[in-house]
C-alpha cells in the first residue's frame, strides 16, 4: 500500500473546478459531440456530480474521466483514464472519456513529449481516482451511519458487509461531491489491479473507424474562412516582395497579406521555434480556391544575413543562443563538412582511464563512421489550427503537443491576457515531436485577428514537409581497441551533426569499458531542427549497435554474448560515474529476446541481426529476421522485448512497440531529406520515401519483461534500436555493412519496392 | 511554381449532381474541384482526409462505383452520375465488417490515415473476398501509415475476409 498526499506544497491538485457545471467545457459545442462512448447503449445521466477536476459521476453511475494530455497516437486518451478508473474502482464499460480542456490550475504537464505522460502521471492520476473513491465511501458511511473503514467498493458499487447495505456510486455521488478532498489516500497494491494491466481498446476506435470529426483539420465553425501560408522555398531566404494582383482577383479570395509570426521584440521559448517568421497569407472561402490563388502569387525572395536567436528552455527558463548563418546549403557540402569535423578531435565530454594508451597497445583497432540525413516529421495530418480572435477573446482549436506553452505565445502575440485565450486540444494525426513547435497556432491567431473572422489555417503537404524543425543530419565515428585475447580495452565515440551532436556520453557502453572517451562537435546551419521521435537516440542507437556488432565479430564473439559480457562488467564493477542506465534491466531485455527468438538457431535463407538500447526510461531489444526476395531485403519477423515496468494497457503498448519498430525500419531504410541551394529536394510523398505496406515486417512479436516497477513510456523507446538490428541483419543477408542512412541508398539497391 | 491561367476559368461555378452515400444532391462548385474538398468543405463529410494532395498517401481514398480512388485527384465533374461512397457511408453504426475488424484488432494509433486504409480494404475485399498476403500488400501499398500499423491493418483485413 502506498500512501500519498493529495497536495503539492500548499496547493491541492484535486480541487473541484468549473468543468462539470459548464463554462470551460461548454465553450466549444463541437467538443460535446466528441464524447467517447464505449458502449452505444450507455445511458447518459440526467445530472453530473464532479468529485475533482479529473472525474464526474452521474446519478446513474456513469463516470466521465478527463484525459488531461494531448493525444498524438500514443494512446494516452485510453491509458491515462485507466489509471483514474483503477483507483476509483469502477466498471470500465461505464466510463466515458473526454479530452480535458487546457487548464493548468487543475492539471499538471499537459504536454505530449519525451514519452513522459504515463510515467509522470502514474501517482497523480491514481490519486485522483482514489480520492474520489474515498469521498464516496465517506458519503456512504454518513448515510448508513457506519464506520467508513467497513465500507468496501467493487466496480462502482459501495458495500457495507455487516449491515448488508449497498449502493451504486451514482446514488452517493451528490453527497460525495460535498465532502472535502481527503488529505492523503492509500493507493492499491499492484496485485490488486483490475484495470491496469488488462487490454482496453482505444476509446476513440469507433469514431476513427466511422470517420467522425476528431482532428484539427476537421474543425469548423459557421462563417469560418480558410487560410494558407507561403513560406520561402529555401532555408537562407526571406520574403522580398509580393505581387498578388492576379491571385486577389481569383474566385473566393477574401484577402492576401503578409504577417510576422512573432514580433521582433518578443522573447521566445524553445517551442516557438520557426525558420520562417515572415509569411504571405491567402484567405478565402474554401481550401481549393485558396490553393489555386496561392499558385497565382508572384513572390520574390532574397538571401538574409546571419543572425542570432535566443530561446528560453521550457522548464528551466535558461536562455539558449542559436546562431543562424547566412547562405544556401547543400547536402553534398553537409556530408563533406561532417567528414572533416569527424577527422579532428571534438570536445571531450567524458573520459575514463587512458584511451590513448589503450589504442596504442591494442592488437586490433576497428574504426567506422556512420551518418544519417535530415528527416521531416511527416505527421499524416499536416500542420493546421483554428482560431477565432475577437477584441476580448481568442478561441483556438487544433493539434499541438505543447498547448500550455503555446497559450503564452499566442496571448503575448495577440495582446490578450492568458485567461482570455482558450485552446481546445483535438486528437492529433501524429506528432512525433513536430507539434511541440506550435508557431502555426500563433499564425492562425494573427490571421484571425487581422480578418476579424474565424479562420482555419491549413498547411499543404509541401508547406509542411519543407517548413523546418527537422531531425538533424548526424555523423558518428567509433573506434574500438581489442587486446590479443579479444577483450575490449578501449572505446572512442566522436559524434556530431548539423546543427547538434547526437552524443549521450554516459550511456552504454560507457561504464563497461576501462578506457573510454566521448567527444562531440556541431556545425551551425540555417536549416531549422527540432525534436523528432527519440531525439538524438534515433540516430546514435543504430550507429552504436551496428558498431558493437562489428566489434563482436572482430572479437569472434556472439553479438548477444558480447553485449551481455559488457553489461556484466558495468553491473559488477562499473567504470566511472553517472552511467545512465541499469545494467541489469538492459541485460534483461537482451536475455528475453534471445530466448524468445531462439537466438542461435539457424534457418536457411533467414538472416538475423540484434540490437538493444535504453532511452526515455525504457529498455528495448530487437532481433530482426530478414529474407531476400528477388534481391530485395524484406523483414520476415521482428522479435522485440521491452522493459517499461508495469504495462498499463497491453493491447495499446504492443501497438506502440509494433509501430515504433516499423517506423524505425522505415526511416533508416528509406527516408531522408536532402537539400540543393537551401531548398529541400523532396516536398511530397512522391519523392519522400516513407515505409509502405509491401516493405513492412510480415510479423512482429512483442514480449514485455514482467515486473512491478513504476511504468515508463513507449512512444519513443522502441524506435531507435531497431535500426541497428536492421543494419546487422542486412550485413548477414548481403555481406555488406551499411554505414549511411537511408540504407536502401547505401546498398545501392535499384528495386525500390514502390 | 506553375501558374494557373485562371482567366480561362472565369464563371467556373457549375451545379453538379453528386450521389454520395446513397443520396443525390446538387453542389455549386468549380467542376475541377477535387472531390476531397467538395466532400470536406461543401458537404461537411470530413472522414475523408487530406494527406498529400498528389495521390501519393491514400488518406483521401473513397469508393467510386465500388472501386478505391484518391479523391484529391478526382474532379467533381468526373464523379457526376457515379456512386460515391465515403467512410461515413459504409454503415450507419460502424458495423460494416471491415470497420468491425478494425475495432476488433484495435488498429489505430493516431488514426488519421485509417479511414483511407479502411476504404482501400473495402475496395480490395469487394473484388477479392479472400486475398493472399501479397494481394493485400499490393492493394494497400498506396496507403501510408506514419504510425506503422501495417501489421494490424493486414490482420484486420484477414479478420474481415473471414466474416464477409
Amino acid at each position: 500500500m502506498t500512501i500519498v498526499k493529495t497536495t503539492i506544497g500548499r496547493r491541492s491538485f484535486l480541487k473541484a473546478s468549473a468543468l462539470a457545471s459548464g463554462g470551460l467545457m461548454l465553450g466549444f459545442n463541437w467538443l460535446m459531440s466528441c464524447e467517447s462512448k464505449p458502449e452505444e447503449a450507455l445511458t447518459m445521466p440526467k445530472e453530473w456530480f464532479e468529485l475533482n477536476g479529473y472525474l464526474k459521476i452521474g446519478e446513474n453511475g456513469v463516470v466521465t474521466i478527463m484525459s488531461p494530455n494531448p493525444e498524438i497516437g500514443q494512446n494516452v486518451k485510453t491509458s491515462m483514464p485507466m489509471l483514474v478508473a483503477e483507483e476509483l474502482d469502477v466498471d470500465w464499460m461505464k466510463v466515458i472519456v473526454e479530452q480535458a480542456p487546457l487548464n493548468t490550475d487543475i492539471f499538471t504537464r499537459q504536454l505530449a513529449g519525451g514519452s513522459q505522460s504515463i510515467r509522470q502521471s502514474w501517482i497523480g492520476l491514481r490519486t485522483a481516482g482514489c480520492a474520489a473513491r474515498q469521498m464516496l465511501r465517506e458519503a456512504a458511511a454518513a448515510a448508513w451511519q457506519v464506520p467508513v473503514n467497513e465500507i468496501t467498493t467493487e466496480a462502482g458499487t459501495l458495500r457495507h458487509a455487516p449491515s448488508g447495505k449497498s449502493a451504486g456510486y451514482g446514488e452517493m455521488a451528490a453527497a460525495a461531491a460535498k465532502i472535502p478532498v481527503p488529505k492523503e489516500v492509500e493507493l492499491k497494491n499492484v496485485k490488486d489491479f483490475k484495470i491496469i494491466g488488462t487490454p482496453r481498446k482505444n476509446v476513440d476506435g469507433l469514431k476513427i473507424a466511422t470517420g467522425k470529426p476528431l482532428y484539427g483539420l476537421d474543425y469548423r465553425k459557421d462563417g469560418m474562412l480558410i487560410a494558407m501560408i507561403a513560406h520561402p522555398p529555401a532555408f537562407g531566404l526571406r520574403l522580398k516582395s509580393v505581387d498578388d494582383s492576379a491571385a486577389r482577383a481569383m474566385p473566393g479570395i477574401k484577402d492576401i497579406f503578409t504577417i510576422k509570426t512573432y514580433e521582433d521584440s518578443y522573447a521566445k521559448h524553445m517551442f516557438d521555434a520557426t525558420a520562417f517568421n515572415d509569411l504571405v497569407v491567402v484567405v478565402g472561402n474554401t481550401t481549393w480556391e485558396v490553393m489555386n490563388a496561392r499558385k497565382a502569387l508572384k513572390l520574390a525572395w532574397e538571401p538574409f544575413e546571419s543572425y542570432d536567436e535566443t530561446y528560453a528552455h521550457f522548464m528551466t527558463g535558461n536562455k539558449m543562443a542559436v546562431k543562424v548563418p547566412a547562405g544556401l546549403e547543400n547536402t553534398t557540402m553537409h556530408m563533406q563538412k561532417m567528414a572533416e569535423y569527424a577527422a579532428i578531435p571534438g570536445k571531450v565530454v567524458r573520459k575514463d582511464g587512458d584511451p590513448e594508451a589503450a589504442f596504442k597497445k591494442a592488437a586490433k583497432v576497428i574504426e567506422r563512421s556512420y551518418s544519417a540525413p535530415f528527416l521531416a516529421h511527416n505527421t499524416m495530418e499536416p500542420m493546421n489550427f483554428f482560431a477565432h480572435v475577437t477584441d476580448d477573446m481568442a478561441e483556438l482549436a487544433g493539434p499541438v503537443q505543447t498547448p500550455e506553452y503555446m497559450e503564452k505565445s499566442v496571448a503575448a502575440r495577440l495582446g490578450l491576457p492568458l485567461e482570455k485565450v482558450d485552446i481546445q486540444m483535438t486528437r492529433m494525426g501524429g506528432g512525433f515531436g513536430r507539434r511541440l513547435y506550435g508557431h502555426f497556432l500563433v499564425e492562425a491567431g494573427v490571421i484571425s485577428q487581422k480578418m476579424k473572422a474565424p479562420i482555419k489555417l491549413i498547411y499543404a503537404r509541401e508547406d509542411d514537409m519543407t517548413d523546418g524543425n527537422f531531425r538533424p543530419s548526424y555523423h558518428a565515428l567509433y573506434r574500438a581497441a581489442l587486446d590479443a585475447d579479444n577483450n575490449l580495452i578501449g572505446f572512442q565515440v566522436r559524434a556530431g551533426g548539423i546543427p547538434e551532436s547526437p552524443l549521450f556520453a554516459n550511456r552504454f557502453p560507457a561504464g563497461a569499458v576501462e578506457n573510454y572517451v566521448a567527444e562531440e562537435w556541431s556545425i551551425p546551419s540555417n536549416i531549422s531542427i527540432g525534436a523528432f521521435r527519440a531525439p538524438r537516440s534515433n540516430f546514435i542507437a543504430g550507429a552504436e549497435q551496428s558498431f558493437l556488432d562489428e566489434v563482436a565479430e572482430a572479437a569472434g564473439k556472439d553479438p548477444i554474448s558480447f553485449r551481455l559480457e559488457l553489461l556484466e562488467r558495468a553491473k559488477s564493477n562499473p567504470v566511472g560515474e553517472n552511467n545512465d542506465y541499469e545494467a541489469d534491466r538492459y541485460a534483461g531485455v537482451l536475455s528475453l529476446v534471445k530466448e524468445k527468438s531462439n537466438w542461435g538457431e539457424e534457418t536457411p535463407g533467414v538472416f538475423r541481426g540484434v540490437s538493444a538500447y535504453f532511452c526515455h526510461n525504457s529498455y528495448v531489444a530487437h532481433v530482426i529476421d530478414l529474407v531476400m526476395e528477388n534481391g530485395t531485403p524484406r523483414v520476415e519477423k521482428v522479435h522485440c522485448s521491452v522493459d517499461c515496468g508495469i504495462v498499463v494497457n497491453p493491447i495499446a503498448a504492443k501497438n506502440l512497440v509494433e509501430g515504433g519498430s516499423v517506423d524505425g525500419i522505415g526511416h533508416s531504410m528509406y527516408s531522408g531529406l536532402t537539400f540543393t541551394d537551401g531548398a529541400p529536394d523532396q516536398s511530397n510523398y512522391d519523392k519522400y520515401r516513407l515505409i509502405r505496406h509491401r516493405e513492412a515486417p510480415k510479423a512482429i512479436d512483442v514480449h514485455f519483461v514482467k515486473n512491478e516497477i513504476d511504468p515508463t513510456g513507449l512512444g519513443e523507446p522502441p524506435f531507435p534500436p531497431v535500426m541497428g538490428a536492421l543494419a546487422n541483419a542486412l550485413y548477414k543477408a548481403t555481406g555488406k555493412r551499411v554505414y549511411s542512412q537511408p540504407f536502401i541508398k547505401d546498398l545501392q539497391l535499384s528495386s525500390l519496392r514502390m | 511554381m506553375k501558374r494557373l491561367n485562371w482567366k480561362k476559368n472565369q464563371n467556373i461555378m457549375a451545379s453538379i449532381n453528386l450521389n454520395v452515400n446513397g443520396k443525390t444532391q446538387a453542389v455549386d462548385v468549380d467542376p475541377k474541384t477535387p472531390m476531397l474538398w467538395v466532400l470536406r468543405d461543401h458537404m461537411n463529410l470530413v472522414g475523408t482526409k487530406f494527406g498529400c494532395g498528389v495521390a501519393a498517401c491514400g488518406a483521401c481514398t473513397i469508393l467510386l462505383d465500388g472501386n478505391a480512388v484518391r479523391s484529391c485527384q478526382l474532379p467533381a465533374s468526373a464523379a457526376e452520375n457515379k456512386e460515391i461512397t465515403t467512410i461515413e457511408g459504409l454503415s450507419e453504426n460502424g458495423d460494416h465488417p471491415v470497420q468491425k475488424a478494425w475495432l476488433e484488432n484495435d488498429v489505430p494509433q493516431c488514426g488519421y490515415c485509417q479511414s483511407g486504409q479502411i476504404m482501400s480494404a473495402v475496395s480490395l475485399l469487394n473484388s477479392n473476398p479472400h486475398p493472399t498476403d501479397e494481394e493485400i500488400e499490393a492493394a494497400m501499398n498506396g496507403n501510408i501509415c506514419r504510425c506503422g500499423t501495417y501489421v494490424r491493418i493486414k490482420a484486420a483485413i484477414k479478420t474481415a475476409a473471414n466474416t464477409i
